[in-house]
């Protein structure tokens, strides 16, 4: 009897982690959880990486509403997790509260900027990811118009829509770019229907690429585009799978390096705090290219793009940041 | 000239599309409400009936089987809301909101469980959908000038729900106006007590109301789901159930006005998503938010100004106690 009182409360004592120091990383997804397909699944693949890797196992958390932020940040601290990596603004808030309460833990938080001496923030050029893109839009439209549609309207999305408008206009100065935003409120993020109403007015006034940057509202877009036998541009995670021969390419943000990256520095003890920026120099962001699109990436848009990414990093092509100055040069 | 012609067609074909789910839901919510039990859930039992639809297709492949799921579901609920709130008394606005919040929180947490993509379900092929439908002669029509690519566009290429949709405001409003159970249903959301007294059940008419409009709202989440998506996602309806009734208090209660104040939701939908980025001469570009902004500000307009007090039923809230 006894026995089994003491392996049951082992047992509760374990699942509990009391008394575990972990020393291993930790990561507290944001609402989409670590599935979408996108931003979130991204940062899930970069710690699976480190799992098989490093062998190290890791704690990990997905956020079904915004009250459980803080919990799950001061939970993972309290196990001993190190670090304990935010994914997602909205993490924002919850993260720098916790990170004040453990000193000597080490956070970090993907896509938004925390000043603290424990935390370590990476944020993207999505300007410079969205602007080659852009390019190959540009190149794979028959019409010279091309579409974007943003999810809520933010700055963020912003910077996404400018460097996409760039990218085009440099391919084919004559081509036209259609701009919607989905809306202003969260829901914006969440709404397939009007995703797909936006993808199909597009389509209605001579758009054949469409670039959606609207979190789960792009897959409507996906899905219309399809639907209607034109091309659309998938976000954050390669995407191309979604849809193979109507998906022209993906903007990638590598989250998975990122992630990776924070968490082999801890192990390594070269970690760093401060702001960190990953452009195109830093293979940050990119544009993806694999069997599911290959069929629509000619050797010559191939070629550009790959000249034009160059040109970025060489700082020849100067890619405008929208939230640099809240506005666009086009 | 051309331009803005093929402009309005795809904007009145945009508009059957985004006025269909709020049509069905209207037609639920007036149905329910003449009978005297207030409808809010629409949201969360269109919601409900998307999520059943979504998974049922995927699992099965078959779109009807699929809408049959979507209704079973909401009319499930609507049941639910029935029991609350006819039965039991409870306040209508409560049990609907709570509705709301079931379906809201269940959808995410079982699609989470059984397919782990953040509350998603699988995405959906053409043959698990229902599709676009072309009608005879769509096609041969579209040259015709003028006519020929209004049939082709606005009246032919819409999903088999959305043409239901269109043929259930008449036949609702024949049942409301021209049928025997019409008549009671609308006398129990006026004088429940008169019904009662000519011996006509008046939990039974109610509930009848209720699961009619759930079954509605069904087929408006089976539509959201695999005819407009190819697939369910968290909190899709975003809204659209508050907008149906809505709809339904701008028609005051009435098949036909209700239908139409749909339509002018749908529509201004859809001209939103066209003016978005459009420049008007010497203003500059169209602001996004005054452009979504722009269905409510309307209502608010054509209501105080133009449409009159809108008289709901009167016993719309209170539940009916039988005098002793």
């Amino acid at each position: 009897m006894t026995a089994k009182m003491l392996a049951a409360a082992t047992a509760v004592g374990l699942l509990l982690g009391i008394g575990h120091a972990l020393a291993e990383p930790a990561v507290v997804y944001d609402a989409g959880g670590k599935f979408d397909k996108s931003f979130n699944e991204a940062a899930y693949n970069g710690i699976e990486k480190y799992k098989s890797d490093t062998g190290d196992s890791y704690a990990e958390f997905e956020v079904q509403t915004d009250a459980q932020r803080e919990q799950a940040f001061r939970r993972m601290a309290q196990r001993g997790a190190d670090p304990v990596i935010g994914i997602g603004f909205s993490q924002a808030p919850a993260l720098e509260k916790v990170a004040k309460e453990f000193p000597d833990r080490h956070f970090a938080i993907i896509d938004m900027v925390v000043n603290l001496p424990n935390v370590q923030s990476i944020v993207f050029k999505e300007h410079e990811g969205s602007f080659l893109v852009g390019m190959l839009a540009a190149m794979a439209s028959k019409s010279a118009k091309v579409g974007f549609v943003g999810g809520m309207d933010i700055p963020l999305i912003r910077r996404f829509a400018c460097g996409y408008a760039q990218g085009a206009k440099y391919a084919n100065p004559a081509v036209a770019v259609t701009e919607n935003m989905t809306g202003t409120t969260p829901a914006a993020w969440n709404d397939p229907t009007k995703g797909a109403e936006l993808a199909k007015g597009q389509f209605d006034a001579g758009v054949d690429v469409i670039f959606a940057a609207a979190g789960g509202t792009g897959t409507g877009v996906y899905q219309a585009a399809k639907d209607a036998g034109k091309l659309a541009i998938g976000v954050d995670s390669n995407q191309n799978h979604l849809h193979p021969g109507t998906m022209l390419t993906s903007m990638l943000k590598r989250v998975d390096v990122a992630v990776y990256d924070s968490a082999m520095a801890v192990k390594n003890g070269n970690w760093q705090a401060g702001v960190t920026e990953l452009g195109l120099a830093q293979d940050g962001v990119g544009w993806a290219l694999d069997e599911h699109n290959a069929a629509l990436i000619s050797e010559e848009m191939k070629a550009k793009v790959e000249a034009a990414k160059a040109d970025i990093i060489a700082g020849k092509i100067q890619v405008h940041d929208y939230m640099a100055d809240n506005t666009c040069p086009l | 000239m051309d331009d803005l012609f093929y402009l309005g067609i795809s904007t009145l074909a945009a508009t059957l599309r985004l006025a269909t789910p709020l049509i069905l839901c209207a037609m639920a919510g007036l149905l329910s409400e003449r009978a005297g039990v207030i409808d809010i859930g629409l949201e969360g039992k269109m919601l409900a009936g998307a999520f059943a639809a979504a998974v049922t297709a995927a699992l099965t492949g078959s779109p009807y089987l699929a809408l049959l799921a979507g209704l079973t579901i909401a009319a499930a609920l609507s049941l639910l809301h029935g029991l609350a709130s006819i039965t039991y008394r409870g306040d209508q606005v409560v049990s609907g909101v709570a509705i709301n919040i079931i379906a809201m929180g269940l959808t995410v947490v079982l699609g989470n469980a059984w397919f782990g993509r953040g509350g998603n379900t699988p995405d959906l092929n053409p043959e698990q959908r229902f599709m676009p439908l072309q009608l005879p002669g769509a096609a041969d029509l579209r040259e015709v000038p003028l006519i020929g690519p209004f049939y082709a566009d606005v009246v032919s290429g819409h999903s088999l729900l959305t043409y239901l949709a269109l043929l259930l405001v008449p036949l609702i409003w024949f049942l409301l106006y021209r049928t025997r159970f019409g008549l009671r249903l609308r006398a129990v959301g006026e004088a429940p007590a008169v019904v009662d007294t000519a011996g006509i059940s008046v939990l039974r008419l109610r509930y009848s109301a209720v699961i009619l409009a759930g079954l509605l709202c069904g087929l408006a989440g089976t539509f959201l789901a695999i005819a407009q998506n190819a697939a369910f996602q968290r909190e899709m309806t975003a809204g659209r159930g508050f907008i149906a009734l809505a709809a339904m208090i701008f028609g005051k209660w009435r098949p036909w006005p209700a239908f139409f104040a749909c339509l002018l939701f749908g529509f201004l939908d859809a001209v939103a998503i066209r003016l978005q980025g459009a420049v008007i001469p010497g203003i500059g570009p169209v602001p996004v938010p005054l452009i979504q902004a722009l269905p409510y500000i309307l209502t608010v307009i054509l209501l105080a100004g133009f449409i009159g007090k809108a008289l709901a039923p009167k016993a719309l809230g209170r539940p009916y106690v039988k005098e002793r």
